[in-house]
């Protein structure tokens, strides 16, 4: 039985084990004489576990007794994981170097933070759920303040871990209640004792618990106060891993909770995450509008199209969990490519993310400022590129699942959000000549990065490479 | 008796967790919470659930609360400024802690689990084993997974736990303790017979 488990967690085990046999390796030869070569093996890795993971795995698997489920939908995430965190740790590669911040330590962290994620896409117990979580968050704190000599970036790290303490306590405590009320952990055993479609009072208190711990982690508004200064303050490369795998992670997880564990009980917390989203979507839009430092803005940003994500959760039906693993995964192409501009903004070698550094970028640099423009328009929904199409799928789903008044306010908001971004555009095609231009960055991978995401974004609307087929069988496994 | 043990144990509790909010000076706060979970310790001991009652006196007294203490004495923390930024929020935290409170005494009045519920809730602790060798039985066999997930988390707290704090110096000289071990009197000094009268 064990033997049988154990092949079912098999990505999970090989990673893990890369982990820390490559620690040990590095640990007893060259220490971060080898970090290079562990940043590139790390997300070779990754990338052979995804392609492994999509084409090998076939039908709904239970292991552990039901705590882990690796069903069509996990599979989907950790894909999406899986390739977005090879993508960011390649570009990180050059600007840690250069920055002298590239240990053997940050690509092992990475790995174990994604095996975390792994475990939480696919968890199907409160306790498993909790495990995952906090082998993923344990490692994102270090690397939020791998910048050790630097205010902001300690700052950053204790902030997250602090908030993050918190947020964890209240899900242990949702847990706890759900636990009692139910009397399992289970998922499967939880959405028994709800069959009828009401929950008794305590265990709507636990739901309600645990909806705020999940919020935290995606970031959503009321939950949303330690992004800004945790993206700000953490090296930029950890700042694109931060906006882009944990938070597919999270909403995945989000989605597993709510349907495997309450899913008789649809009603009961929709309206709570219809809350969340539409506070998410404005706060974004409006509280960005300010924000003159990009990794901030990028921050808002992602706050708000969590809440876009969230509508599609908050619809409640299997075309819903699909808008939203469609979303995510166009959310995510979008933020890869943008990030990889924003890591090659350089002034005289220092890192720049002031938005008024790249004044009539366009006139230096017309390449990598169109592949921006096309970026910031998807990343607004504006209509011919693949962003638009993300914001379309999540606003059907919320209309069709009668929450009309929800894909109203998401229309209004991505109008105001869209400000933003094309203010960004502005600046880089009519803003006025400055003599401290950026530096033309030399990075292949970077450039590479940022022409793959955006011509992505271009092409993609053609049949959005067919994720839209995968997302359905996806969500069909989770929803039924 | 047992129910006399309870009371004395629950009060206890209370009242340490109480003082350990109201009373003025930290190190007092931290005695209290001592007290706080000893008891609780106690009451683990009367719902017969022997081994977590040793693991929160361990754990929990053993170190948790000696290292708050030491962190309380030895950090320089100005507690009565801390305190009075504190006072300012006590009406916003009175407000939520009632609504709280309310909250807690709806759900737990309608205190009500379906059969379903009744039906899962198995018999975790075998009646003819101890605690101890029962929590290993499930910990090593149904919970396997989790157990190997909580070893990686301290894994990578202790990496973390590395990777923030360890510099290497090159500008200090390190003991090297191989080299140390394999001296011996002939390559560390030199017998020279010096004459009387005359200088070296």
């Amino acid at each position: 039985m064990l033997s049988a488990d154990l092949g079912i967690i098999l990505p999970e085990i090989v990673l893990a084990v890369y982990a820390m046999l490559a620690l040990l390796g590095a640990v007893y030869t060259v220490k971060d004489g080898a970090a290079s070569l562990l940043v590139w093996v790390t997300s070779g890795l990754f990338l052979a576990l995804a392609v492994w993971i999509g084409l090998n795995g076939a039908g709904t698997n239970i292991a552990f007794n039901g705590m882990f489920v690796d069903d069509g939908f996990a599979r989907f995430a950790k894909v999406v994981i899986l390739v977005s965190a090879a993508a960011v740790l390649l570009m990180s590669e050059a600007y840690m170097t250069r920055r002298g911040l590239l240990r053997f330590e940050y690509p092992l962290l990475i790995a174990l933070a994604v095996v975390g994620m792994m475990m939480m896409v696919s968890a199907g117990d409160l306790m498993a759920l909790y495990m995952g979580l906090e082998l993923q968050s344990l490692a994102l704190y270090v690397v939020a303040s791998l910048r050790r000599d630097s205010l902001k970036s300690t700052e950053a790290g204790l902030k997250y871990f602090v908030l993050g303490a918190l947020s964890s306590g209240l899900l242990l405590y949702g847990a706890s209640l759900v636990y009692g009320y139910s009397g399992t952990t289970l998922f499967s055993g939880i959405i028994q004792t709800a069959v009828h479609g009401d929950l008794s009072l305590g265990l709507l208190f636990g739901l309600v618990f645990l909806i705020s711990g999940l919020a935290f982690k995606v970031s959503a508004v009321p939950f949303h106060m330690w992004t800004p200064d945790v993206y700000e303050g953490s090296p930029t490369p950890v700042t694109a891993f931060f906006a882009t795998a944990p938070k597919v992670a999270a909403m995945a997880l989000f989605a597993r909770v709510m349907h495997d564990a309450f899913g008789a009980a649809v009603s009961d917390w929709s309206q709570v995450i219809a809350l969340l989203s539409v506070l998410s979507m404005f706060l974004g839009a409006i509280a960005a509008i300010g924000q003159t430092d990009i990794k901030r803005l990028m921050a808002f940003s992602s706050i708000a199209h969590m809440g876009y994500a969230l509508m599609g959760l908050a619809a409640g039906t299997a075309f819903g969990v699909q808008a939203m693993l469609i979303y995510m995964a166009i959310y995510v192409t979008m933020n890869v490519g943008t990030f990889a501009f924003i890591l090659s903004m350089h002034r005289d070698g220092q890192p720049v993310s002031n938005i008024g550094s790249l004044n009539m970028y366009s006139k230096r640099e017309p390449g990598k400022a169109l592949a921006m423009l096309v970026l910031l328009f998807s990343l607004a929904g504006v209509p011919p590129l693949v962003g638009f199409f993300g914001k379309l799928y999540v606003l059907r789903a919320a209309y069709e699942a009668g929450l009309a008044w929800l894909a109203i306010a998401g229309v209004i908001a991505s109008v105001i959000g869209a400000f933003y971004y094309l203010r960004i555009v502005f600046y880089m095609y009519f803003g006025e000549e400055r003599d401290d231009a950026l530096d033309s960055s030399r990075s292949p991978i970077l450039w590479g990065m940022l022409m793959a995401s955006a011509v992505i974004m271009v092409v993609g609307v053609v049949n959005l490479f067919g994720i839209e087929g995968a997302a359905a069988a996806a969500a069909a496994t989770l929803v039924n | 008796m047992s129910v006399f043990a309870f009371y004395l144990f629950a009060i206890c509790t209370i009242a340490g967790g109480l003082f350990t909010v109201i009373s003025r000076n930290p190190v007092h706060s931290v005695l209290w919470l001592i007290l706080a979970f000893l008891s609780s310790a106690g009451l683990f001991v009367l719902l017969g659930a022997e081994f977590v009652a040793m693991l929160l006196v361990i754990v929990y007294v053993g170190a948790v609360a000696v290292l708050f203490l030491f962190v309380v004495m030895m950090l320089d923390v100005d507690f009565a400024e801390l305190k009075a930024e504190m006072a300012r929020y006590v009406p916003l935290a009175l407000l939520f802690g009632v609504i709280i409170l309310m909250q807690f005494a709806l759900a737990f009045g309608a205190w009500e689990s379906n059969a379903a519920a009744e039906g899962l809730r198995a018999q975790v602790v075998p009646v003819d084993r101890h605690n101890t060798e029962a929590l290993g039985m499930i910990l090593y066999d149904q919970y396997f997974l989790l157990f190997q997930l909580a070893g990686l988390i301290l894994l990578v707290a202790m990496i973390g736990a590395i990777v923030l704090t360890l510099r290497h110096r090159s500008d200090v000289k390190r003991q090297n303790v191989l080299a140390q071990m394999y001296r011996d009197p002939a390559k560390a000094m030199e017998l020279k017979d010096v004459k009387p009268g005359q200088g070296l």
